[in-house]
């Protein structure tokens, strides 16, 4: 089993993988989480519903809904091996741990101003 | 001593003895993989730089009250174009995976399908750097630009010029992933007609250029959120 004949088996194997059906359905997914978000930002904030606060919470969890699917169905992460998706995801820890860093240090900066 | 040797030599075949690969990715993907990891470092670390500067200042421009325009639509229109633009780039990534769709596929039309949806995912790109071609121009008649900002604070303050650097820094950062993602996919495009992918027997350079187009759009969605919705 040479290197070469491997990497060739690696690109045609595929058991499970995204169809044309669902592409579309992921598609409709976005578009709707996105037409959610506009529906707040024009809607909901400006009647009163929503306080521009609760508004921003909404807005975050809806993104990183929207980047599972981009990531998981579109790029194909959810079909790959568990080992490659653990290596690109627990990397992204140290980003958390980044905002949660600075986002402090920025409130700290506004109080001692 | 020759049996030695022998030993040595033998070909580890387990994934985790150097065999084969424990991802069961060709080396281009996994690496294409690995160099989006470091570019999301790179947009986060702009994205967080952002986020500390709003923290840090007592108020802020609305982004309501600054992306109000659309071509034709002078004010009191928020949130019109930059949707448009979004709707773009989310039907460029899904004209784009229709094309690594049509390139797994063992259909007599592959080659014709592959063609088809990367000419379509080329001029939603060349679509998007318009739009924003169309807004940068716009935000700059507005007296905005580098080191300038003629926005007002949502306080009625004046505000800092970090809200026109940032923009222009980070949408300007991801308008070249955008525009480096068109040269590579017309690059690609260029290869499908002229054949080079049906010689080589699969079309995985197709999903290479992929990842890179989804993680702009994947990129854009954070961009979006923060920018203009938060």
């Amino acid at each position: 089993m040479s290197a070469s004949h491997h990497d060739t088996a690696a690109v045609h194997h595929h058991e499970e993988t995204m169809t044309k059906k669902k592409i579309w359905t992921v598609f409709w997914y976005l578009l709707g989480i996105t037409t959610v978000e506009f529906i707040i930002a024009l809607l909901l904030v400006p009647k009163g519903v929503f306080t521009q606060g609760i508004a921003n919470v909404v807005y975050i969890i809806l993104t990183i809904v929207k980047a599972f699917y981009i990531v998981a169905f579109f790029m194909h992460l959810k079909f790959e091996k568990i080992s490659l998706a653990l290596c690109i995801i627990v990397p992204l820890v140290f980003i958390i741990a980044f905002i949660v860093a600075m986002l402090g240090e920025g409130d700290y900066t506004l109080l001692a101003r | 001593m020759s049996a030695t040797v022998a030993k040595i030599d033998e070909v580890k075949t387990t994934a985790w003895a150097g065999g084969h690969s424990p991802f069961n990715v060709s080396y281009g993907k996994m690496m294409m993989w690995f160099f989006l990891l470091s570019d999301a470092f790179t947009f986060s670390g702009l994205l967080i730089v952002y986020g500390f500067l709003r923290f840090s200042s007592p108020s802020w421009p609305d982004p309501d009250q600054v992306f109000q325009s659309a071509p034709g639509i002078e004010h009191g229109a928020p949130l019109v174009f930059v949707g448009i633009m979004t709707f773009i780039l989310i039907m460029s990534s899904v004209t784009m995976v229709l094309a690594v769709e049509a390139g797994h596929s063992s259909r007599a039309t592959r080659k014709q399908e592959v063609a088809k949806w990367m000419f379509w995912t080329i001029i939603g790109g060349l679509a998007f750097l318009s739009c924003q071609a169309w807004e940068w121009t716009h935000l700059h008649h507005e007296g905005a630009w580098w080191g300038r900002n003629p926005f007002l604070n949502a306080d009625g303050t004046q505000a800092s010029t970090n809200f026109s650097n940032l923009f222009f820094t980070i949408t300007g950062f991801h308008g070249f992933h955008v525009f480096s993602g068109v040269v590579i996919n017309i690059i690609i495009f260029i290869n499908v007609l002229k054949n080079t992918y049906e010689k080589r027997g699969h079309y995985e350079m197709i999903e290479k250029v992929g990842l890179y187009w989804h993680f702009v759009d994947l990129v854009w969605v954070f961009v979006f959120t923060f920018f203009y919705l938060v």
